[in-house]
């Protein structure tokens, strides 16, 4: 028999083939975008110290009710004002903090019945097992957003001159720190550590009552 | 001359198709990559809440804890929220140890940077989620994520 060349396979379909295959992997791609509130939950701590006394100006408190009303120191408040009343919880520099200086970049009205330092301010919030989550979210939200806001201006203060074109300044370095996960800048942690300083997230979370 | 004369007909040639396949592969090497397989249906309704203090959620250190009312198809599972890990409903005191299972799954230098993916329905009531809480807490797994919806700014 006369060697024969193997005929040569037919390559045209391949392109169809792959084509079928993409079609199939772009329809069942879901390109996931979770994004959330980020926050740390207090560790057990079953050590009987006897918990520090916090002066009750330096208390803020913010209870939502079964019904998703809020109770804000002990008054009825709208949710779409719980945010600037939080600002200006935590801003009210009224006092000194435990070093024993006053708050030199607080631009509240330094009321003797409201917060001492950003340092000392606590909000603390409660709910009620019967709480709907969205409203519980909301009432997060809104404080987070408080916090953000106060540090949002206090980078503007600081460090403008490093992001003469960002939008907000604290953001971007959030932002710069993000895309330079691997290669730690000093500086920048820095920075961002102490415009967390100036303004601590200090937001507590009582336990509902078991009923 | 004759040697020249197929020019003259001025015919555009057919373009090669021959690197077409090549092209398509890598766009589906580029999906196949980049697709997650839903490994776990969700059995109750998921509705999350909306908020726009929102930050990105690292996905390679998360563990999911869905909550929620039992969906349609699950209605025998009655109609008070459930919580949903992976793709059973489990119970309260079944969290602890189901988190504790999977941080141990994960990428060893991220279980200490492991991240609770709370996604929680709005109509849920807050009890649940503080019970879901009370329990990490036990784990001592403290870095939690509410997952919300993306809130536009009006």
């Amino acid at each position: 028999m006369a060697k024969r060349a193997a005929p040569e396979v037919n390559a045209g379909s391949m392109a169809d083939i792959a084509f079928l295959l993409l079609i199939f992997f772009l329809v069942t791609t879901t390109i996931e975008k979770d994004k959330g509130l980020l926050r740390s939950l207090p560790p057990i701590d079953d050590s009987v110290v006897e918990p520090p006394i916090i002066k009750q100006k330096n208390l803020f408190t913010v209870q939502i009710g079964r019904d998703g009303r809020l109770l804000v120191e002990d008054e009825i408040m709208e949710m779409k004002d719980l945010r600037q009343a939080a600002i200006d919880f935590l801003d009210n520099g009224g006092g000194t903090n435990a070093a024993g200086e006053s708050c030199t970049y607080c631009k509240g009205e330094r009321l003797s019945d409201s917060s001492d330092h950003p340092d000392k301010a606590i909000i603390s919030m409660k709910h009620d097992r019967e709480t709907p989550y969205e409203q519980y979210m909301d009432v997060q939200n809104e404080l987070v957003a408080a916090y953000n806001i106060l540090r949002e201006r206090e980078a503007e203060r600081l460090y403008r001159k490093y992001y003469p074109n960002a939008d907000k300044v604290f953001t971007a370095m959030l932002e710069e720190k993000e895309k330079n996960q691997f290669n730690k800048d000093e500086v920048l942690n820095e920075r961002i550590d102490a415009v967390k300083k100036l303004i601590p997230m200090k937001l507590s979370e009582a336990e509902p009552d078991k009923n | 001359m004759s040697k020249f004369r197929n020019k003259d007909k001025g015919e555009l040639p057919a373009i090669s198709t021959a690197s077409l396949p090549d092209i398509v592969f890598m766009l589906l090497f580029f999906f196949m990559v980049a697709t997650v397989m839903r490994d776990s249906s969700l059995m109750i309704e998921n509705n999350l809440p909306s908020a726009d203090q929102v930050e990105k959620l690292k996905k390679d250190r998360t563990v999911f804890i869905y909550g929620g009312k039992p969906s349609e198809q699950y209605k025998q599972f009655g109609t008070e929220p459930r919580i949903q890990f992976n793709d059973a409903f489990i119970g309260v005191s079944d969290v602890g140890p189901s988190v504790r299972q999977a941080i141990y799954e994960l990428n060893e230098d991220l279980q200490s940077k492991v991240v609770i993916g709370l996604k929680v329905d709005k109509e849920t009531n807050a009890g649940l989620v503080s019970d879901i809480k009370q329990e990490l807490r036990k784990e001592n797994a403290l870095k939690v994520m509410y997952i919300a919806n993306t809130k536009t700014e009006d």
